[in-house]
């Protein structure tokens, strides 16, 4: 299959460069780069969980021996399970929508595992597993899908800014944050701090994004943009939003773009670490397309039978971010079945709690709806809310009549 | 010729769509997901199919994009209908929408005319994470330029769709989602027939004891409460306003002389709303008719709350029987 990229013709590189315009089909072939990703797509994992040496980057994951991989695997086979629950409860009325991360894992794994605690994430809302890297309790997710609350964790504290839905919109806010961290002195050396921002293939056609790169690029900010490019924006391609591979859209701005395998948790956490490397040091910021497939619908009020082929889910399963490294502990002796069991059951038991939790979770009290509206209060709310129980009340009332 | 269908406001939308495109091949279609899936509501379902690509068009992801381009393609001589995918997704289109496309038509003194539809599904009810359950409105209104039209049932969804794309004025076309495919609301339309033209207030229901007038979402609530009054020997005239800029009062205020009490009511927060317009002008106009003042029934001034306590926020048939018992009391 040819994998070849396609890149812009230089300034300087004449008519022919014009003349050698891509067919539809090359474009096609250079954005989704057929089912490999392209030529220039970091690796150090196969689908057949293979190690691929790199040069560039071996040395930022010298330190996952197999006890530190074992742990990834664990991460994202605990995530996979909970997202697969949470699923399920949508479907059983327990939640109005879930948002399914399911062949995201080793994205949002390798990338939040790379993170420290003093540097901060903005998450769009697919984000499970970054958020459970994180130290979220993934059970403080699940106000937000049982639409008992907008939000509902310590953000400062797991530096994990609150969930944005409308799409773009956070990247301009970690773009600020980060300027916050370099007007502030905190990078320069190994000890600097960074942030991470996360969005869609889709969002990247958002002003707010292409904004978003402007101010990070000007203001030198220590600032990761992660885009994981799960092919599709609901029911639009990646071809919909692009015509140039998304990775190689940051030299435009003036900051690398690298686009990583994002079904390889090994490579995410790699590369992840040498960009944030970079932003702490001052060299931000940086771009990384991670290249992985979203396994299922976009939400569970979406229906992909209408717009997607079912080969092409069939593909992508076989490069399950999850089995390769199954594959790769097993056949190098880093895991054996007992090691894989105990995570499966860890993995139920960790769902069986979140289901438990849910079933349980209680409602909010009406007035809630005119709590915080403003941090100084609000005379007019304040009347609004007095009236509104005193209506409540009434009800009550009349019933004991 | 006739041709009878009994149609819901989501099928009503998509076959005054599809005459509209039949009729006029500068119409297009453009928004996220309009094409094979036949946007999120299916309310564009088959069209791109039948008329191809350029003609419905599923855009990049970026609301400012579809607004501006929606511009252009207007000064080139199309007719593009924008659908904005829920109404909390409109404001990275706001600048469009109020720098451009609202003022063209009187910054060029009539020159370029600017004859775009944003189709904007608007309202709680449907028990979504934020910003899906939103009534902005308001803020569309207060933009000189603009015509903001809503609908609350099949007829006018059929119809209105179709006048909408004919103007050559913007008109931001609000659409009550929670009753897209309500079965109830299924009317029965001669969709071969004669347009007629709806943008204008109309009263739904007769009544003598108080007026409430509603747009949208709310027009249901306000004939659901009208229907509970009667129960209880109260008769409610309940107008459907259907064009909120710019707004068709004359019928308000000939109610509100008839009955002397008006409750309106709307899912939109309060504070410099339609619903202030609203009590402001018939105040003016009717003072002496008022045998109370104009009361309002709306969402609260808050943000929209987690869904588990919208059936708090949103009024409901019981706080418009309040507000009616409330003005009786006067
Ligand atoms: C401004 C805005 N417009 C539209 C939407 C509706 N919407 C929600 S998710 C989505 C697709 C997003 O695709 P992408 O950015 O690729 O992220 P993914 O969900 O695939 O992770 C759309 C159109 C939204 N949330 N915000």
């Amino acid at each position: 299959m040819p994998s070849e990229q396609w890149t812009h013709p230089e300034p300087g590189d004449g008519p022919a460069a014009v003349a050698a315009q891509p067919s539809p089909e090359q474009v096609i072939a250079g954005l989704r780069a057929t089912s490999e990703g392209g030529a220039e797509l970091t690796q150090l994992l196969t689908p057949e969980g293979e190690r691929v040496p790199s040069p560039q980057f071996d040395k930022y994951v010298d330190d996952i021996d197999a006890e530190a991989l074992r742990g990834l695997y664990r991460d994202m086979v605990l995530v996979r399970r909970a997202d697969r629950e949470a699923n399920a409860m949508q479907r059983q009325g327990q939640l109005g929508i879930w948002v399914p991360l399911l062949g995201q894992e080793a994205a949002q794994i390798g990338s939040g595992r790379a993170l420290r605690a003093n540097d901060m994430a903005f998450p769009s809302y697919r984000e499970h597993g970054v958020a459970f890297a994180r130290g979220v309790d993934m059970k403080d997710l699940l106000g937000i899908f049982r639409c008992t609350d907008h939000s509902g964790w310590d953000y400062q504290r797991h530096g994990f800014h609150p969930y944005t839905i409308v799409i773009g919109n956070q990247v301009l806010n970690a773009a600020g944050y980060a300027m916050g961290q370099k007007f502030e002195g905190k990078v320069g050396d190994d000890d600097g701090e960074a942030t991470i921002c996360y969005f869609g293939d889709g969002a990247t056609s958002q002003g707010d994004v292409h904004e978003g790169f402007v101010w990070a690029a000007v203001y030198d900010a220590p600032l990761v943009f992660f885009c994981q490019n799960n092919q599709w924006a609901i029911s639009e391609p990646t071809e919909r939003q692009s015509r140039l591979p998304l990775y190689q859209r940051a030299r435009g701005y003036g900051f690398p773009g690298i686009r990583v395998d994002g079904n390889d948790v090994l490579a995410c956490l790699a590369v992840s670490r040498w960009a944030l490397d970079e932003c702490r040091h001052g060299n931000g910021p940086v771009l990384i397309e991670a290249f992985t497939y979203r396994m299922d619908a976009h939400t569970t009020t979406d229906d992909p039978t209408r717009y997607r082929l079912s080969d092409e889910l069939e593909e992508w399963k076989l490069k399950d971010p999850i089995e390769r490294v199954r594959a790769f502990l097993a056949r190098g002796g880093g895991a054996d079945q007992a090691f894989f069991d105990s995570v499966q059951e860890e993995a139920d038991a960790f769902a069986a709690d979140l289901r438990e939790y849910t079933f349980n979770m209680p409602e909010p009290p009406p007035d809630r709806i005119f709590s915080n509206v403003y941090a100084e209060g609000n005379p007019v709310l304040e009347s609004q809310r007095e009236e509104f129980l005193s209506y409540l009340d009434g009800f009550a009332s009349a019933g004991e009549h | 010729m006739t041709d009878l269908q009994k149609l819901t406001i989501g099928k009503a939308l998509n076959l005054g769509l599809r005459r509209a495109m039949e009729e006029d091949p500068k119409v297009l279609i453009m928004g996220e997901d309009v094409g094979k899936l036949g946007g999120v509501f299916r309310i564009t379902d088959g069209l791109q199919k039948d008329f191809g690509e350029q003609r419905v068009l599923d855009t990049p992801l970026a609301e400012s994009g579809i607004i501006g381009t929606a511009v252009g393609l207007a000064v080139r001589g199309f007719r593009p209908v924008c659908e904005i995918q829920f109404e909390g997704f409109i404001f990275p289109g706001f600048d469009q929408i109020s720098s451009q496309l609202a003022k063209l038509h009187y910054r060029t003194q009539g020159k370029i005319k600017m004859p775009v539809v944003i189709r904007v599904p608007f309202g709680g009810g449907i028990g979504a994470v934020e910003h899906h359950s939103e009534s902005p409105e308001s803020l569309f209104a207060h933009i000189p330029g603009l015509k903001v039209v809503s609908i609350s049932n099949a007829v006018d969804a059929y119809w209105g769709i179709q006048e909408a794309i004919k103007s050559d004025d913007p008109i931001l076309f609000f659409e009550p989602k929670r009753l897209y495919h309500s079965g109830a609301l299924r009317a029965e339309i001669d969709v071969a027939g004669t347009p007629q033209r709806m943008f204008s207030s109309q009263v739904v229901r007769e009544g003598t004891t108080a007026t409430v007038v509603a747009y949208g979402p709310s027009v249901k609530v306000a004939l659901d409460a009208a229907a509970a009054a009667e129960d209880e020997g109260k008769s409610l005239e309940v107008i459907d306003l259907r064009t909120l800029s710019p707004l068709d009062l004359g019928p308000v205020f000939e109610s509100v002389r008839k009955t002397g009490r008006l409750i309106a009511l709307s899912e939109a927060p309060s504070e410099s709303s339609l619903t202030s317009e609203i009590a402001a002008r018939v105040q003016q106009e009717c003072f002496y008719s008022l045998e109370a003042p104009v009361l309002r029934v709306t969402g609260f001034d808050t943000p929209y709350p987690p869904a588990k306590l919208e059936e708090h926020y949103l009024p409901d048939l019981d706080r418009v029987l309040h507000a009616i018992d409330r003005s009786l009391a006067w």
